[in-house]
């Protein structure tokens, strides 16, 4: 919060509402809240905090704006392609509510960095897209103490939670990782990039989590401590569940600081994967000899199809039961991006172990054409 | 003795539904069993269980008409 008197005027409709009152304006201001992405929860949610006057706002997002983002991730415009977006949307909510402090990162949150930028604030909220994000923001925000307010979307359904928050009233406080102990493996869980999104679903559950916050901050209504809800955007279902802590989780997280640092996130959730993954390059010198199985495992219909290359459809729901057929010895899977085909790659070494010669490619089909589209220029 | 399955996210692309009913599972390990005897694809699956709206971390008895969750983690954000 800035020194001089803020204008209330702005707050006028909130400041109305029973129960929140000045005094719950007054919190919000004092409150420092860190929102970890900038992406398509973090764009709602810093929107909306910075409009309801959270005096101190955080931005963590290493990535620039590209035109993929702007479906969903509405402080951006085509102006702003290029642009690191932890600046962009700096200057946006700046222009919103120039009464707050805005501070942005541009860099990624690491075991280096995170217990320093995450001890600054008050709460984190989670608004990151990666597993290896999510499992470091848990596993500090535990050490240090701040609750989350997490949210996690795909296709067109999301999730919110509020973790590791210390009520007197509750008896203990669930994290993360009593939802979800360990990681999928990697290319089980497909990111907005590979399954898609429905834009204004982030906006929904990024919402949300702008106001679980204020609903924490400010002390009213019933926030969603140890209780995930998940919101189905095609039929309006929404489904609570209790989080309960588990004593068993607790050997999973860092014992204290020190540990925290020495953790490789990227390497727990994507742990066993490199072994089965071929570049675009390896892959075109073998796509075409004779001992190779080329396997599509997209579902049927999935487009773009390949044209210079021969190869078959086994979808990945159908995959474990049509695999025993393949009689070569080298056999390359690959999907839109490559984390289906890791799944498969996956399959396949369960059933054939070091019998054959498994390959997913790297980057999928969207590598494979952008490796295209460079060799004819 | 009916038990009612709610499934989330990428698990309905398995199993094409989002809500199935089996007869005499009595546990969670059982009722899990089953439904990937009939959708092998599970097997491969992350998620976790909750029995009643209450996440469970170990085999837990189901109960006539009580409803399971199964859900999966998302990234996605």
């Amino acid at each position: 919060m800035k020194d001089e008197t803020p204008s209330y005027e702005r707050y006028q409709r909130q400041i109305l509402l029973k129960g929140f009152g000045l005094e719950g304006q007054h919190k919000l201001l004092q409150a420092k809240v860190l929102v970890i992405g900038a992406g398509g929860l973090g764009c709602p949610a810093l929107q909306y905090l910075a409009a309801a006057g959270v005096g101190t706002i955080g931005i963590v997002d290493e990535d620039i704006v590209s035109i993929t983002n702007l479906h969903r991730q509405i402080l951006y415009t085509v102006n702003d392609i290029g642009l690191p977006k932890a600046f962009i949307a700096k200057e946006r909510l700046a222009k919103l509510n120039p009464e707050i402090t805005i501070v942005a990162y541009k860099e990624r949150l690491t075991t280096s960095n995170a217990l320093a930028i995450i001890n600054e604030y008050d709460l984190v909220i989670d608004a990151t897209d990666n597993f290896s994000s999510r499992y470091l923001i848990n596993d500090a925000c535990v050490l240090l103490n701040k609750p989350i307010v997490y949210g996690a979307v795909s296709q067109f359904e999301g999730q919110v939670a509020i973790l590791n928050y210390h009520s007197t009233i509750s008896t203990a406080s669930a994290n993360y990782r009593d939802l979800f102990p360990k990681p999928p493996i990697d290319g089980e869980v497909l990111n907005c990039a590979e399954a898609g999104v429905l834009g204004v679903l982030p906006g929904i559950i990024g919402s949300m989590q702008a106001s679980e916050t204020i609903k924490l901050i400010t002390g009213i209504g019933k926030p969603l401590i140890n209780t995930v809800l998940t919101y189905h955007s095609l039929t309006n279902q929404l489904y609570e569940i209790e989080i309960v802590a588990n004593s068993s989780t607790r050997s999973l997280l860092p014992a204290n600081e020190a540990d925290f640092i020495k953790m490789d996130y990227d390497w727990f959730c994507a742990s066993k994967n490199n072994k089965f993954e071929i570049d675009i390059e390896n892959f075109n010198k073998i796509a075409n000899t004779a001992d190779v199985e080329i396997i599509d495992v997209r579902e049927l219909g999935e487009t773009p199809l390949l044209n210079d290359i021969n190869y078959y459809q086994i979808p990945l729901s159908q995959f474990k039961e049509n695999i025993a057929a393949i009689k070569k010895e080298k056999i390359v899977v690959f999907c839109q991006s490559g984390k289906r085909s890791l799944q498969a790659a996956h399959i396949l070494f369960d059933t054939f172990g070091n019998k054959k010669i498994i390959y997913s490619l790297k980057g999928g089909i969207t590598e494979w054409f952008k490796n295209k589209s460079t060799e004819k220029r | 003795m009916t038990v009612h399955i709610m499934l989330f996210g990428q698990l309905t692309d398995i199993t094409g539904v989002d809500k199935i009913t089996v007869e005499n599972c009595l546990d969670t390990d059982s009722m899990v069993t089953s439904l990937q005897n009939t959708y092998p694809a599970l097997i491969q699956s992350t998620f976790v269980i909750a029995v009643d709206k209450k996440i469970i971390s170990s085999n837990t008895s189901l109960t006539d008409q009580c409803t399971v969750a199964l859900l999966p983690p998302f990234s996605g954000g």
